[in-house]
């Protein structure tokens, strides 16, 4: 495609090619402004038989033209580029989280630091870590070097050592692993790329280690200049780079898709990153947003303007579902189902969606259980993310010496549920409900969000296209954005501290209305979107809405299609043991939030 | 019109195959352009560098690794045996010395002044590749491996575990919906690739690794008896290296589910016949399900190439399986493709297609739950 002239762009054709599902959406310049007018979508298409994944972005394009009456593909099958009055678009542009996880092994000299360092790196970048190798890991040797030669990762990340500090144990471990010579997933004809990140006294030596071939050797800035201090940007950089050149390209058809596009094609989660940074910096708010998908799931959040990511690779609702389901335990996923099922029957419908990853639930039975899996993966997620989002991350701030040797897990997080402002769904299972009010639910469950929180989701998974588009045509995002991408689904106000079941919680009262929570209970209360309300909660002794223990609070809030859900229900979130009581209690929750209320009268429909 | 792609497992009674056949590192091709090769013939070989044990001298010797190399009597290079000495003290006026054996044999690889360890590596490890089906030698790709063709009947299962066999197909089932049990298996079934129905139980599955059958196929397997089996949880659709003694493949799905019935006529169309079996599967990027592959000593007749459907098209009077529940495992056929959305039980809305049931009912099912059957 030609250069672009923003000035001139009038019609735009975005893509995001999933594991599962590739999305298009057409926006267009209408009476003044740019506005998402048409969407399409069509399984990704890496399966064979046509093992490309341009046929999937070619199937949804031609079902947006076929809705736009627009023809956007030739007879060849490309994209038709520059627009006329009823053909093509002026630009296309595509995120892409096709290619499936990226597997990293790490290594650092004590587990404890260096390692931890790497492996909060690695894990930053959106990989799955298949081992952390460290000189006091309590493996010999030969035994570290047997389990190098017996993974198969994508890449290695090497460091260890405090800049000018001592060299001798991260070469020794460059030494272990150089002669290991680790096989790559793809193909012999890889070179395995390895990232140090280490002592930058010992780069030289550590070169020479990796010089006699088979190796990409990349150095970069030490993760762990000082002792104090993680400096993991330009590692994480780094493994971006190579999961985008060597992983991602592995997709069948990826190679042709990039000569499509008019811009580099961004990671699905780097460009959703991108435009929810844009609205935590514009609105001053903290933001966490969550996508699920049928892989992974990706967990942001913006924190007093601090930026973090995070990529559950092996949490999603197809080919990951097996494992949510083996990580979070099957009595955890069914303690949200209010009826019985048969586990062995549930664990082989599970495998089936494995298997057969794009199909999607029928029944009402099936799409709860669907919706309660992903609670869980959800649950799972943002827990690694709360781990991951701690005080020495990105901004580097100091700590002392003590310091570090007193907190094992590497600092506080600094994910604050109480400070929360807005949190926002994407990804099918949340997106696609067919009710918003179970997004909404699903989001309140597994956040367990405390005080008061906006909700709203990405209203057709629109979030990765802005978040490309921001960085070729950033008044167009915007607008979109502003119009057409978020759905605000109400306001979420909980209870945290002291709740006790059945006893008063906190009162509220808004537009002339006003009620008392009990512990344990849910009510919904109709703010139509678009609407704003003054609202005054308070307290009981012991309970925190915001304002801490027993203070009231009174502050704006938003309505949205579900509109204010009070959650009496406390923090952390407990479900009764007992299965029985446990299905009357959720079922209790259901019927209060009305999550399930339309489906009973259409069910008969099939 | 938009293509409803909708994808199949391939089940042909006849395909041109061909398959690569690739060393892990660069070796030796044994094979030439045009070679007639059996499945079990090496085509190509190679040796994988030897096991690394380090040595830590500095440590061993108690002196800074700078002053190790004045002590180490061997060179990079250099053949040892256990025992054999590797690295010794000056000591005090010729005594006291402070002599290291090597505790493995081996090369010396590399002697590090920067960290004073030794790295010794053990004898190589021979890799054979072998041809895996029967056929022809069509290409080969020097220092890695060949390209083999032959025309095959050819079967995709929907997974499997266990990597590569060969065997003779034995039916253990007489029909495509029968169980396999264990008392189906039997003695002469060693070596073999055992064909079942519907499920197969693991009380089946443990019977035949009993016999040492080769491989086992069947419609469905209980996903807690593939638990059993493996010993842990399943977590994603990536296998092909368990060492489970046999390869299993499943041809439908988890659970009670009959094996299409064209797949069990075909796979026992060619009962007694030598078969090549994968269970590898990999439902992410690169795409890999298990195979069936049986080499054809002739060519059977085949129509006149032309397909009656169009590959990955959803038509009316096409025979597909629908994928989940409420009718999974299911097999009927598109009565009609409504372009409307329909709400479904669920309440989702989604596009549909309505499919004519064995028992002449017609269901609506989403479009994404749905396969084709693919010939």
């Amino acid at each position: 495609m030609t250069a672009l002239d923003p000035e001139r762009i009038k019609v735009i054709l975005a893509t995001d090619c999933g594991s599962t599902t590739t999305k298009a959406i057409l926006i267009q310049y209408v009476d003044g402004a740019y506005r998402q007018t048409h969407r399409g979508e069509a399984p990704t298409t890496v399966e064979k038989p046509f093992a490309d994944v341009t046929m999937g972005v070619i199937n949804s394009v031609t079902e947006i033209g076929e809705l736009a009456g627009r023809k956007l593909v030739d007879d060849d099958g490309r994209i038709i580029s520059p627009a006329t009055d009823t053909e093509g678009c002026d630009i296309y542009i595509s995120t892409s989280s096709a290619g499936g996880g990226l597997q990293m092994m790490v290594a650092g000299v004590i587990a404890e630091m260096t390692a931890a360092s790497a492996k909060r790196a690695a894990l930053g970048a959106g990989s799955i870590v298949m081992d952390v190798i460290a000189a006091n890991d309590g493996r010999r040797p030969h035994e570290q070097i047997q389990r190098i030669r017996d993974l198969r990762p994508d890449m290695i990340l090497l460091s260890g050592g405090t800049d000018g500090g001592t060299k001798d144990k991260v070469v020794q471990l460059a030494e272990l692993i150089a002669p290991a010579k680790p096989q790559p997933r793809f193909g012999s004809d890889y070179e395995m790329p390895i990232i140090y990140a280490g002592n930058n006294e010992a780069q030289t030596d550590v070169s020479e280690v990796f010089a006699e071939g088979g190796f990409d050797l990349q150095i970069v800035d030490n993760l762990r200049p000082v002792l104090e201090r993680e400096n993991l940007g330009p590692a994480r950089d780094k493994i971006h780079d190579i999961f985008l050149e060597h992983v991602m390209a592995q997709a069948p058809g990826y190679d042709k898709l990039m000569g499509w596009t008019g811009a580099p094609i961004m990671p699905t989660p780097g460009a959703v990153g991108d435009i929810l940074q844009t609205v935590a910096r514009i609105q001053g708010i903290n933001v966490v947003g969550v996508d699920i998908g049928g892989a992974t799931t990706d967990v942001f959040s913006v924190f007093d303007e601090t930026f973090n990511r995070t990529v559950s690779a092996n949490l999603g609702m197809s080919y990951s579902i097996s494992n949510v389901c083996a990580e979070a335990t099957m009595p955890n996923v069914l303690r949200w189902v209010p009826f019985n099922m048969n586990e062995r029957e549930l664990r082989n419908h599970v495998k089936n969606k494995m298997i057969r990853p794009t199909t999607i639930p029928q029944t009402r039975e099936a799409l709860m259980f669907e919706q309660a899996v992903a609670r869980e993966a959800l649950r799972l997620a943002y827990k690694q993310h709360k781990e991951f989002a701690t005080t020495l991350k990105g901004v580097q701030q100091q700590r002392t010496v003590g310091d570090t040797f007193t907190q094992e897990a590497g600092g506080e997080t600094i994910v604050n549920n109480m400070t929360l402002d807005l949190l926002v769904a994407s990804g099918g299972v949340l997106s696609h409900a067919p009710r918003m009010h179970q997004t909404a639910m699903m989001l309140i469950d597994a956040f367990e969000p405390e005080g008061v929180t906006m909700l709203a989701k990405d209203s057709i998974f629109m979030m990765p296209h802005l978040g490309v588009l921001a960085s070729v045509h950033p008044k167009a995002a915007e607008e979109v954005f502003d119009r057409d991408c978020l759905i605000y689904l109400g306001t979420c106000v909980a209870a945290a501290g002291n709740v006790k079941a059945g006893k008063p919680a906190f009162s509220w009262s808004f537009n002339g209305m006003s009620g008392e929570i009990a512990g344990g209970e849910m009510e919904l209360v109709d703010l139509a979107l678009g609407e704003t309300a003054m609202i005054t909660l308070t307290p009981v002794r012991g309970v925190d809405l915001g304002n801490g223990p027993g203070k009231k609070v009174e502050r704006e809030i938003k309505g949205g299609t579900v509109g204010v859900i009070f959650d009496g229900r406390g923090r952390p979130l407990g479900l009764p043991e007992d299965r029985s009581s446990c299905q009357s209690t959720v079922q209790g929750w259901i019927d209060s939030c009305a999550m399930y209320r339309e489906e009973e009268e259409t069910a008969a429909a099939v | 019109m938009a293509k409803a792609y909708t994808p199949g497992l391939l089940v042909t009674g006849f395909r041109e195959h061909r398959c690569r056949r690739i060393l892990p590192i660069a070796g030796e091709v044994n094979v030439s352009i045009g070679d007639v090769v059996t499945a079990n013939d090496v085509v190509a070989e190679t040796n994988l560098p030897g096991d690394v044990n380090p040595v830590n001298l500095a440590n061993q010797l108690s002196m800074p690794a700078s002053d190790v190399m004045d002590c180490v009597v061997v060179n990079e290079g250099d053949t040892v045996a256990v025992g054999d000495v590797i690295a010794q003290t000056k000591g005090i006026f010729g005594f006291m010395k402070t002599s290291i054996t090597s505790k493995v044999a081996g090369t010396v690889e590399t002697i590090s002044p920067v960290t004073g360890q030794m790295i010794v590596r053990g004898a190589p490890l021979p890799v054979q590749v072998r041809a895996y089906i029967s056929g022809q030698v069509v290409n080969v790709l020097p220092g890695e491996g060949c390209e083999i063709e032959a025309n095959v009947a050819y079967v995709q299962g929907i997974f499997g575990v266990g990597g590569e066999t060969a065997g003779s197909i034995k039916m253990a089932c007489s029909s495509h919906d029968e169980e396999l049990d264990a008392h189906h298996i039997t003695e002469d079934m060693a070596g073999a690739v055992v064909v079942g129905g519907a499920r197969m139980t693991a009380a089946a599955v443990a019977r035949a690794r009993e016999v040492a059958a080769a491989a086992i196929v069947s419609g469905g397997i209980d996903d807690a008896d593939l638990k059993d089996m493996l010993g842990y949880d399943l977590g994603v659709a990536i296998t092909g290296r368990e060492q489970l003694g046999i390869t299993v493949i499943v041809t439908e799905g988890f659970g009670e589910i009959a094996m299409a019935a064209r797949t069990f006529e075909l796979l026992k169309s060619y009962a007694g016949t030598e078969a090549s079996v994968n269970g590898a599967t990999q439902i992410r990027a690169g795409v890999m399900r298990p195979e069936i592959v049986i080499p054809l000593e002739s060519t059977p007749e085949v129509g006149d190439g032309k397909r009656k459907y169009e590959e990955g098209q959803l038509e009316i009077g096409r025979p597909v399986r629908v994928i989940r529940d409420p009718y999974f495992g299911i097999i009927g056929e598109v009565s009609d493709l409504p372009s409307e959305p329909h709400v479904l039980g669920s309440g989702s809305k989604a596009r549909v297609l309505e499919v004519k049931l064995p028992t002449g009912e017609h269901a609506i099912v989403p479009r994404a739950n749905v396969e084709l059957i693919e010939e």
